[in-house]
């Protein structure tokens, strides 16, 4: 017989609480959650996962914006983008929600990226994930190199955690922040252009690893200007997503080949998408 | 051996009914499935290969999974306690047996399907020899011996007697809260190896005998799933998902929430790789045809499963595709029509 009333499903979440929102922009808004007695619901590494539930419209996972050197609180900037995140939006702080995790694996910031020259790459919203590592990065500066983010938003008003980028990261040692937005606007003197053709601009040296995320069309071409610029597929990670349900492997839903991006993702380097077939 | 005679059945049924929920296969409206026993049921245990698999024994085709109370803005959650109810499934063939082993696979590796596992535990599995394979079994292509399947008591059927072994601990139990209802019967053995040698003979002649599927002999999985093959075999698939849902390893699974208000009860549901919206997002859908779909149910069965799992398919060979895909697709066409047959 099982040993029954101890054990708790995988599948069953937590009781949290969103304790602070920020409006990023039109469309993103960054919540800070916590456990309702306060404090930070699970211990998780850059890159992972959290599956949020609004009960009634059911879970979405999302990537995990703070870093875990933040002890207190989990953030999220999430995207308004179907019913759960409408409901999210819709918000204010106090509301409790569920969660489950941390999922999937993580940017390997103790292992391949130790003390390499970092170079990170975003569009949109695929600032989220990238977020956790720099700021990991940062607080623990002695184990990498350089830092270069590049980031391209639609317009000014499009920028995810803007007060970080513009005024918080510059300002820290060997730290270079690029901005870029898809078309000229009054009032910007910074780069106007897509992100692809802005990373090649700045010609980086190949002595980097990369970490790419964001729209599907961006990353494309981001990566073949990468190989133009001469650097390998095994110096660049992305993220990969997907439709998910259980979070751990077993409903189904992710599978691409023989990987199941919630669990063997969804960080992948590029070289171990070459294995997957087409259907991401 | 111990043996029990079919006019004693009835007897059996309400004495193993007694130290767990019994479930077996009983005929109703023309087909047979599981279902749980009562006195005067149309137990069915010549039918060989039940209509839908016993998978929802462990893993049912729904199940509530918590419950949330919302009061303003604060939400309270109760799991659903874990089953506890001892079970005991009669009458389980070889090919549903070794299923449960592939299941397991998927719920029982960390982190654990409490749901499924604490089911699983509860469970009593009496398995039942075949004497007559349908012309759609194919089990032996996965190793599986139709006349010995791997359960806690094993019993084969010869003519009006059912002989009975314990196999495991768990069997042992059993048999001997029932031992009142069995004798000792010298000559079993060899009754009972007479009548295996006799349907393994049997099985040899049935069409599907010389059917072997070889994962290391085919084509890398990226040729296979670039194969020009899937066009024509997905043509005709309608996406009704019924072989998703007779075949007992297909294990696919949505979850949601039933909003009452107040209450919201969130439930698991099977689904299935070849309904439209499985992998349908926000952003768009990475398996937007037919051909997509079906070929994710058969590169996952033919490929990917074995890939992750020692090398096992995820198929035992009951035929329930074949016999229930209304335009006759199925694992047999998929894999000679790829070379995952090593003798097409
Ligand atoms: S794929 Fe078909 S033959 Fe194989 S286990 Fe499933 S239903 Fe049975
Ligand atoms: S049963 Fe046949 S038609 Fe229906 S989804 Fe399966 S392969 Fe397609
Ligand atoms: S989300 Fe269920 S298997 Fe990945």
């Amino acid at each position: 017989m099982c040993d029954c009333q101890s054990k708790r499903d995988a599948l069953v979440p937590q009781i949290a609480v969103i304790t602070k929102i920020r409006q990023d922009t039109d469309d993103v808004r960054t919540f800070r959650v916590e456990k309702p007695t306060g404090g930070r619901c699970f211990d998780y590494l850059p890159g992972q996962c959290a599956i949020i539930s609004v009960p009634g419209l059911g879970e979405a996972i999302f990537s995990i914006t703070s870093s875990p050197t933040n002890k207190e609180a989990l953030e999220f900037s999430i995207k308004r983008c179907g019913r759960l995140t409408d409901y999210l939006h819709g918000v204010e702080a106090g509301q409790q929600i569920a969660i489950r995790g941390p999922y999937g694996n993580s940017f390997p910031v103790e292992g391949e990226l130790k003390n390499k020259n970092l170079l990170f790459i975003a569009g949109g919203i695929g600032l989220a994930p990238l977020h956790s590592v720099i700021n990991y990065a940062l607080d623990n500066r002695d184990g990498y190199g350089s830092l270069d983010v590049v980031y391209g938003a639609r317009s000014t008003q499009d920028f995810v955690s803007y007060e970080e980028l513009s005024q918080i990261w510059p300002d820290k040692p060997n730290v270079r922040v690029h901005l870029t937005i898809d078309r000229a606007e009054e009032g910007w003197e910074g780069h106007v252009g897509f992100v692809p053709k802005f990373v090649q601009d700045l010609a980086f040296s190949t002595d980097k690893t990369v970490l790419v995320c964001g729209p599907p069309i961006m990353i494309k071409l981001t990566l073949a200007a990468l190989a133009a610029m001469g650097f390998g597929k095994e110096q660049i990670y992305t993220t990969l997503e997907m439709k998910m349900k259980c979070g751990i492997g077993k409903c189904g839903r992710c599978n691409i080949g023989s990987k199941y991006v919630c669990k063997d993702g969804p960080v992948f380097r590029c070289d171990e998408l070459d294995e997957l077939p087409d259907e991401y | 051996m111990l043996k029990i005679n079919r006019e004693r059945f009835e007897e059996l049924f309400t004495l193993l009914d007694k130290q767990g929920r019994l479930y077996l296969p009983v005929a109703k409206d023309g087909k047979t499935d599981y279902a749980a026993w009562s006195a005067g049921s149309a137990v069915d245990l010549a039918a060989t290969v039940t209509a839908k698999s016993p998978k929802g024994l462990f893993f049912p085709q729904i199940e509530n999974l918590m419950e949330f109370t919302r009061t303003g803005n604060k939400l309270a959650l109760e799991a659903r306690p874990l089953p506890v109810e001892k079970t005991i499934a009669f009458g389980v063939r070889a090919c549903d047996l070794a299923s449960f082993k592939l299941l397991d696979k998927v719920f029982l590796k960390e982190p654990v399907d409490e749901y499924y596992a604490a089911r699983r535990a509860n469970c009593t599995l009496i398995g039942l020899a075949c004497s007559e394979p349908e012309e759609t079994c194919f089990c032996h292509a996965f190793g599986i011996d139709l006349a010995e399947g791997e359960a806690d008591v094993r019993t084969y059927q010869v003519g009006d007697e059912l002989f009975w072994e314990a196999a495991t601990p768990k069997g042992e139990e059993l048999t001997a809260a029932v031992s009142g209802l069995l004798t000792e019967e010298a000559s079993g053995a060899a009754k009972v190896a007479k009548a295996k040698t006799a349907v393994r003979e049997v099985f040899q002649k049935m069409p599907l005998a010389g059917l072997k599927l070889s994962a290391e002999k085919c084509k890398a999985p990226n040729e296979i799933f670039a194969d020009k093959a899937w066009e024509e075999l997905s043509k005709t698939c309608i996406g009704c998902g019924t072989c998703t849902y007779v075949c007992p390893t297909c294990h696919c699974y949505d979850v949601r929430d039933h909003d009452g208000g107040e209450r919201v009860e969130r439930y698991r549901c099977w689904d299935s790789c070849l309904f439209s919206d499985f992998t349908n997002m926000s952003g768009g859908n990475p398996r937007t045809g037919r051909l997509e779909r079906f070929r994710q149910r058969y590169m996952h069965k033919l490929i990917y499963f074995p890939d992750n799992n020692e090398g096992d398919f995820a198929c035992v060979g009951c035929g329930r595709c074949l016999q229930k895909c209304p335009v006759s697709l199925n694992i047999v066409k998929v894999a000679r029509a790829l070379g995952v047959t090593e003798n097409v």
